[in-house]
């Protein structure tokens, strides 16, 4: 089975996120980076796939060129190959864009399923991998919490609201969002890091894919949301904060 | 160039989000100076303008009511319900089609737009119009930015309504029921690939924490199931049940009956305390109800304080012990 994983490079979680002097992106020269947590589980499970039913594990990821580091550690991690379609765009870029560039790489490719995080932690549209399944002429399941491989089709645990599930069936090929916690994340290995190296990556410029970056989600202003509720913040050592919460919720909340 | 909304039923029964996605829409009609008209799809829908589903969306303020029936409906797909809310779109060309943001509409609302090559805008939390244009707020970064986002090109316009935005009692009645119109969709059994199964649950024994009247819920921040206790305890000495955020229950430190936001139960407690939740929408939707919220959390900057009554920014590690004794000794004088 050829699976084909799409990552995305996303600002570490802890990070201290700033608007850039334009006051439309976020100041990036000073964050590090990490692979998209949602993306990390669905490597997890196209590894997991190619483990039992054999195949190929490929990494697509469209990003700037500091992308390339997360492609590396998905292909320590054991994916077989990886493509990046590398343009500073992408970083605010919006997913129909995004999409699209994918959409052309993968054509050239030979797929037999395509996974995605659900959603990427930083813009969090949660719709890279709708939109690319509609691209590319797949059906598609999101929110998948569960992966079945039969006979040229596949069995999937789709995650429903407020504590249902659903099972959904779907011809190969085909387009699955993955949810967090489907599975249990590995570490990439010693061996795995110097296997890394010699491992294929192929670079596109979206030019060469013919891929048109123009948004149509434009972001005209980021800014801190405004507090909803005056917060009453408690100060003090652990203790004094402690004891002046205590005596809110008792006196002022009444809930004690 | 009016708004239609889609809304969104299963067996005869309305996705609450529905009412908040209609009340957007009336109010953004209003500052276009259009119409808005609203959508029911399914497989029962009577056509006849006798559907009750149908019959309760023209009792607000709308300029009509389409429903939308076929039996290929009865089930959701993404591929069949794309396809019947295309060919009503191509029918009435709106000029922006709005959505409640549900997971079934983030399955299929950015495939609807993708096959009309337009963009989807996801998670609106505001609408307003500006010299005649729309512009939409929606969250970025966890919820630790809000961005203001245009559309370019033509109409239609695709968004989703996040929770909580719009409040459902705002939604304007209307004394004279509005028309009610059938739209003919053609469906092939063909082009709906997927093959959906029955709904269901899987917990047993679930918690049932939307009568809990005090939650202390844990988050990234309590570090390492071994940690767990400590909320345990604060917990027991309020007197409350204990819940958690999705990471959580992924991680398995908690079970997921334990799981409170979009993908786990919606609580309002009289006292929600979050320990190291930084307060993600997806979180945020599931407790904002709650009467009073105490957030302690390291980064002063973490948007659960943006819902908080009561906040400790500090250590979870020192606060919490702290906090559980203060309120053993509160409660007995």
């Amino acid at each position: 089975m050829n699976i084909f994983v799409c990552l995305k490079q996303v600002p570490a979680r802890d990070s201290v996120i700033r608007v850039d002097a334009a006051g439309s992106w976020i100041e990036e020269p000073n964050l590090s980076h990490e692979m998209n947590e949602p993306d990390a589980f669905a490597l997890e499970e196209g590894l997991r796939l190619k483990e039992k039913h054999g195949g190929e594990v490929v990494t697509v990821s469209a990003g700037p060129a500091r992308a390339a580091s997360t492609i590396r550690e998905a292909l320590a991690k054991g994916a077989d190959r990886g493509i990046l379609i590398e343009d500073d765009r992408f970083t605010d870029v919006d997913t129909l864009a995004t999409a699209r560039a994918l959409a052309a790489a993968l054509k050239k490719e030979s797929c037999d399923l395509i996974l995605t995080g659900l959603q990427s932690d930083d813009a969090g549209f949660g719709q890279t991998g709708v939109i690319l399944a509609e691209l590319l002429g797949l059906p598609h399941a999101t929110i998948i919490m569960e992966v079945n491989v039969q006979e040229g089709a596949i069995s999937v645990k789709r995650e429903l609201e407020a504590g249902w599930f659903q099972n959904v069936d779907i011809p190969l090929p085909a387009l699955l969002t993955i949810q967090s916690g489907i599975n249990k994340l590995r570490y990439a290995t010693l061996m795995g890091i110097k296997k890394a190296k010699n491992k294929p990556l192929q670079r596109y410029s979206p030019d060469e894919l013919g891929a048109d970056l123009t948004p149509s989600q434009i972001i005209r202003r980021l800014y801190t949301p405004q507090k909803t509720k005056g917060t009453q913040f408690l100060e003090g050592s652990p203790q004094e904060a402690a004891a002046k919460l205590a005596e809110k919720l008792k006196f002022e909340a009444c809930v004690l | 160039m009016s708004v239609l909304v889609v809304t969104e039923q299963r067996a005869g029964k309305w996705h609450k989000m529905s009412w908040e996605a209609l009340a957007a829409g009336q109010q953004v009609a209003e500052a276009l100076g259009t119409e808005v008209s609203v959508a029911v799809l399914g497989s029962s829908i009577d056509p006849s303008g006798t559907d009750s589903l149908a019959q309760e969306l023209a009792g607000n303020q709308v300029s009509r009511v389409l429903t939308v029936q076929h039996e290929l409906l009865e089930d959701y797909t993404p591929d069949g319900y794309a396809s019947a809310l295309r060919q009503v779109i191509e029918k009435i060309s709106p000029r922006l089609v709005l959505f409640p943001h549900t997971y079934q509409v983030r399955d299929f609302g950015p495939k609807l737009a993708t096959s009309l090559n337009r963009p989807f805008l996801s998670d609106a939390i505001a609408v307003r119009v500006e010299k005649g244009e729309l512009v939409f707020v929606r969250p970025l970064f966890q919820g630790k930015m809000n961005a203001d986002v245009s559309l370019a090109g033509d109409p239609p316009y695709f968004a989703s309504i996040q929770s909580g935005a719009f409040r459902p009692d705002s939604l304007k009645k209307s004394e004279t029921a509005a028309l009610i119109e059938s739209v003919a969709v053609s469906l092939e059994g063909a082009e709906i690939r997927t093959r959906p199964g029955e709904w269901f649950r899987e917990s047993k024994g679930e918690v049932d924490l939307s009568s809990a009247e005090i939650i202390v819920s844990v988050g990234r921040g309590i570090k390492d199931p071994q940690n767990i206790p400590l909320a345990e305890e604060l917990a027991k000495a309020l007197g409350g049940e204990i819940g958690a955020s999705r990471p959580i229950c992924d991680n398995g430190w908690l079970p997921l009956d334990r799981q409170v936001g979009s993908s786990g139960q919606t609580v309002s407690p009289k006292l929600y305390l979050a320990l190291g939740i930084s307060g993600a929408i997806q979180h945020v939707v599931g407790m904002k109800g709650s009467k009073t919220i105490a957030a302690i959390n390291q980064d002063s900057s973490a948007p659960i304080f943006e819902i908080a009554d009561y906040g400790i920014v500090g250590d979870l590690f020192e606060v919490v012990p702290a906090l559980t004794e203060a309120i053993k000794q509160a409660k007995e004088e």
